[in-house]
C-alpha cells in the first residue's frame, strides 16, 4: 500500500479509473503536457495519451460544455477547473443543461460528469484562487456536491464520482492537498456518496464540516477534549444528497452541534444544516445551532485570509457556548 | 436527402447534393473539397465570393534593431520619446527581477512576471492619453507605471494586500483583472459610457494569447464592432498560456484575425518593436477618438519567464525555443536602435541601470514598510455604509483577532 496525500489521492483515482473504463477521458486547462498546475493529472498524458487527458484552449465555458456533450454521448469527462474561483464561467452549463439532462429528457439522456476543481483558501494564493463556492451548487437540483478532505477519502470518493451516472460537482480542498499522507491501497474500491463520515466519536456535542475545515474542526475536538469535553466529528462529504440522519443520530446523543464551514456565512450551507435540525431535532437539542463560517465581504486577499478562515479557537468557543447553554 | 439552406452569396437556395449544402450541383465530395466549393465558381452556378480578408504585418526594426527600410514613420526619428520608452521599458525590467526575487525569498506572493513583453507594455501606456481608461490583466506593468501606477501598488497587490488595487494615480484605470479576458468586455463597457455621454475618450484592453479564446473577449471586440465604440484591445501574444502553446490554442493562422469577425479594423504588430507597437496603437486610438470605431492588434511577442513565479516552464518547452526567443527581446533591440543613432551611449546606460536599481529598492522598501491592514478592513468596503448584519460580525471578527 502507498503512503500518498491528498492530492495523490486524486492522481490515483484518475489513473486507476481511466486505465479500468476507456470511456473516462480528463480535460481541461494545462491538465496535459503539464500535469495541472497542483499536479493532479500528472504523469497520466503519459500513460493515457492525448486523446484521453486533453489540454483545452482557454475558456471554462468551453470545458463545461464540451463535458456535456462528451457525457451525453457515453463518456465519462472529468473536467477541471484550474480553480474554483474559475467555475463562474462553468455554470451556465452545469445549471442550465448537466443538472437537468436527466429531468429534461426523462432519462432517455443522462449526463455523468465530473467537474472537479481545487477549492477554498489558505495557500497564500492571488484573488480569485481561494474560494469557498459550495453553496452556489448545493442549490441547484440534480447535482451531486461532494468534497474529500483526506488523501482515503480523495480516493474513494472520486472513483464513486467518476462511477456515478449523474453530474457531480468534485471540490479537492487545496489547503490540504499535502498536509499529510496516510496509506491508501489503489484496490479502486470506491467509498460511498450521499454518506457522512463519522470521524471521531463523542457525546458532549456535534461538529459538522467538510473540507480543508475538516483540519481545524479535529485539532478543536482535540483541543475540547483536553477539557473533558467530548466531540463528535462528521465529515458530511457529499453535502448534496445531505445524509442529514447521520447528523440527526449524532445530535440525537451530544444534544448539541456546531456547524463550521468557510464559505461565506449567509446561504451557506451550514445554513441548510442548521435548518434541518430546527425542523427534526429541535426537541433533541439543548443548546441553540451555532455556526463557525466565513464571513459575508469577498475572500480577501492573503494578508487576511487566516482572519477570514474559521479558527480553531473559534470552533472552540462555539462548542462551549452550546455547553454553557445548557 | 434533399434539404434547403439558406441561400448563398448570389441568393440561391442550393440542396444538398454534395457536401457543401450551397453546392447546387450534384456532385459528391469530401469534406475538404467540399470547402473548396464555397470558393471557386462551381458547376457553371453563380457561386461568389461572399467576404475575403488579409491581416496585416507591422515591423519597422529588425533584430538587430536596424529600420528594415527607410521610409520609416515620423516616431521613429522621435528621440526623446524613443529614449523615454527605452528607459521606461529598462526599469520594467529591472523592477522584474527584484519582484521575482522578493518572490523567492517569501517577501512576495506569487507573481507574474513581465519578461520581454515590455515593449509592448510600455508603447501602450505611453500611446494613451491621461484620461483615457486601461483595462489591464495581470502582467502590464510597462504600461501601468507610464500612467502613474506606482511600483510598490504592483507589490503591495501581490504581497496580498488589497490597498495595492487603490491606485493613486490613474483614479480611473482598472485595478488587475485574474479571471482571464474578462476585462475586455470592462473596457468596451467604459468605452459605450464614453460614446453616451460624447466624451473623446478611449478605453484600451490587454488579454493574453489564452485569453482570445474566452467567450469574454469575442463578446468585446463583438460589441466593440456591433456599437462602433471607442475601444482598442490588445491581444499580448506572448505564445503560452501557461503550459499551452499557442499552436494549440486556436486553429486560426492570427489571433488578428478574429477581429474580421467582429468586423472592427485588425492587425498584427512586432511587439517587441516598441515603433510599431506605437504606430499601429496611435492609430487605433486616433480612429477610435474620432468616432471611427475599435481596433484589435495582435502584439507578438515572447514570455521570457516562467508563467508565474508558481510554475516551472521547464516541463513544456525547451531551452533552445527560450534561447532563440532572447534575440528577438525588445530591450536590446530599441537599444542598438538608439545607439545606431547615436542617442544613447553606453555610460547612459551603466547610469540608467543603476538608477533604475536604486529607485526600484527605494519602492521595495516603500512596500514592506507597509503597515498591515486592520481586519476590520475586510469589512468596510464591502458596501458604501456597513449594514448592521455586517457590523455585527465585525465585531465578532474583531473579537477573534484578539484572540
Ligand atoms: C477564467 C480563468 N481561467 C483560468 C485561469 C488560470 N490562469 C491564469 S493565467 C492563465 C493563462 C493565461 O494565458 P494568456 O491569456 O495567454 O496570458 P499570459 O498569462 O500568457 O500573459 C490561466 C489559465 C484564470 N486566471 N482565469
Ligand atoms: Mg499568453
Amino acid at each position: 500500500m502507498a503512503q500518498i496525500n491528498l492530492i495523490e489521492g486524486i492522481t490515483m483515482a484518475l489513473a486507476h479509473e481511466m486505465a479500468r473504463d476507456p470511456a473516462v477521458v480528463v480535460l481541461g486547462e494545462d491538465v496535459g503536457v503539464n500535469g495541472g498546475v497542483f499536479r493532479a493529472t500528472v504523469g497520466l498524458q503519459q500513460k493515457f495519451g492525448a486523446e484521453r487527458v486533453i489540454d483545452t484552449p482557454l475558456d471554462e465555458a468551453m470545458i463545461a460544455g464540451l463535458a456535456v456533450g462528451l457525457a451525453v454521448q457515453g463518456m465519462k469527462p472529468v473536467a477541471e477547473a484550474q480553480f474554483e474561483g474559475f467555475m463562474y464561467p462553468m455554470i451556465d452549463q452545469i445549471a442550465s443543461h448537466a443538472a437537468r439532462m436527466r429531468t429534461r429528457t426523462r432519462g432517455r439522456l443522462t449526463c455523468p460528469a465530473v467537474f472537479r476543481a481545487p477549492w477554498g483558501g489558505g495557500i497564500h494564493a492571488p484573488e480569485h484562487h481561494s474560494e469557498a463556492i459550495e453553496a452556489l451548487f448545493t442549490n441547484i437540483a440534480g447535482l451531486r456536491v461532494v468534497i474529500a478532505s483526506s488523501p482515503g477519502r480523495a480516493y474513494g470518493l472520486l472513483l464513486a464520482s467518476i462511477r456515478d451516472p449523474d453530474p457531480v460537482i468534485f471540490f479537492e480542498p487545496k489547503r490540504i492537498y499535502r498536509q499529510y499522507k496516510e496509506e491508501v491501497a489503489d484496490d479502486g474500491e470506491a467509498l460511498p456518496l450521499d454518506v457522512c463520515f463519522v470521524l471521531r466519536d463523542g457525546s458532549d456535542v456535534t461538529l459538522v464540516t467538510w473540507g480543508a475545515q475538516v483540519k481545524e474542526t479535529l485539532e478543536a475536538a482535540d483541543a475540547l477534549a483536553a477539557e473533558g469535553i467530548h466531540a463528535e466529528v462528521i465529515d458530511v462529504a457529499t453535502l448534496k444528497p445531505l445524509d442529514f440522519d447521520t447528523i440527526h443520530e449524532s445530535v440525537k446523543k451530544t444534544h448539541r452541534c456546531v456547524i463550521v464551514h468557510e464559505a461565506p456565512y449567509t446561504g451557506g450551507f451550514g445554513g441548510e444544516i442548521a435548518a434541518r435540525l430546527v425542523e427534526h431535532a429541535l426537541y433533541d437539542l439543548h443548546a441553540p445551532v451555532e455556526r463557525v463560517a466565513g464571513y459575508d465581504v469577498p475572500m480577501p486577499l492573503y494578508k487576511l485570509e487566516m482572519n477570514y478562515l474559521p479558527s480553531v479557537a473559534r470552533i472552540v468557543a462555539a462548542a462551549k457556548r452550546t455547553l454553557q447553554a445548557s | 436527402m434533399a434539404r434547403q439552406g439558406p441561400p448563398n452569396a448570389a441568393g440561391y437556395y442550393g440542396r444538398n447534393t454534395c457536401n457543401n449544402q450551397y453546392c447546387a450541383a450534384p456532385c459528391i465530395g469530401d469534406a475538404k473539397t467540399a470547402i473548396k466549393h464555397v470558393r471557386i465558381a462551381h458547376h457553371g452556378s453563380s457561386v461568389s465570393i461572399a467576404a475575403s480578408f488579409e491581416i496585416e504585418y507591422l515591423q519597422y526594426l529588425d533584430e538587430s534593431g536596424k529600420l528594415l527600410n527607410e521610409d520609416a514613420p515620423a516616431f521613429a526619428r522621435d528621440v526623446r520619446a524613443l529614449v523615454d520608452a527605452y528607459k521606461l521599458m529598462c526599469f520594467t525590467r529591472v523592477f522584474d527581477g527584484k519582484a521575482i526575487a522578493l518572490q523567492r525569498t517569501g517577501k512576495l506572493g506569487t507573481y507574474a512576471s513581465c519578461l520581454g513583453m515590455e515593449a509592448t507594455h510600455v508603447a501602450i501606456g505611453s500611446a494613451l492619453a491621461e484620461d483615457d481608461v486601461f483595462a489591464p490583466f495581470y502582467r502590464d506593468y510597462g504600461a501601468q507605471f507610464q500612467r502613474g501606477v506606482k511600483p510598490r501598488e504592483v507589490l503591495l497587490y501581490w504581497g496580498g494586500d488589497e490597498r495595492g488595487n487603490d491606485f493613486a494615480e490613474p483614479a480611473h484605470d482598472f485595478a488587475w483583472s485574474v479571471p482571464i479576458a474578462t476585462q475586455c468586455l470592462h473596457a468596451a463597457g467604459s468605452a459605450l459610457a464614453f460614446k453616451i455621454r460624447k466624451e473623446p475618450r478611449v478605453a484600451l484592453a490587454t488579454v493574453g494569447d489564452g485569453g482570445t479564446s474566452k467567450g469574454d473577449f469575442y463578446a468585446a471586440i463583438n460589441a466593440g464592432g456591433a456599437f462602433t465604440l471607442p475601444l482598442v484591445v490588445v491581444i499580448v501574444n506572448n505564445q503560452y498560456a501557461i503550459s499551452i502553446p499557442r499552436a494549440q490554442q486556436t486553429a486560426a493562422k492570427t489571433l488578428a484575425q478574429k477581429g474580421i469577425a467582429a468586423g472592427i479594423e485588425s492587425i498584427q504588430v512586432d511587439g517587441n518593436d516598441l515603433i510599431a507597437m506605437r504606430v499601429a496603437l496611435d492609430h487605433a486610438i486616433k480612429r477610435a477618438r474620432h468616432g471611427h470605431g475599435a481596433t484589435l492588434i495582435e502584439a507578438v511577442t515572447y514570455r521570457l519567464s516562467d508563467h508565474t513565479t508558481a510554475d516551472d516552464a521547464r516541463r513544456y518547452r525547451s531551452e533552445d525555443e527560450v534561447k532563440a526567443a532572447w534575440e528577438k527581446e525588445p530591450v536590446k533591440r530599441l537599444r542598438a536602435y538608439l545607439q545606431g543613432m547615436n542617442a544613447w551611449t553606453d555610460d547612459e546606460e551603466k547610469e540608467w541601470l543603476a538608477e533604475c536599481g536604486k529607485r526600484v529598492d527605494e519602492e521595495i522598501d516603500a512596500y514592506l514598510a507597509v503597515k498591515p491592514q486592520p481586519v476590520s478592513a475586510m469589512f468596510d468596503y464591502t458596501y458604501a455604509e456597513l449594514p448592521l448584519d455586517l457590523e455585527r460580525q465585525r465585531a465578532d471578527a474583531l473579537t477573534a483577532a484578539k484572540g
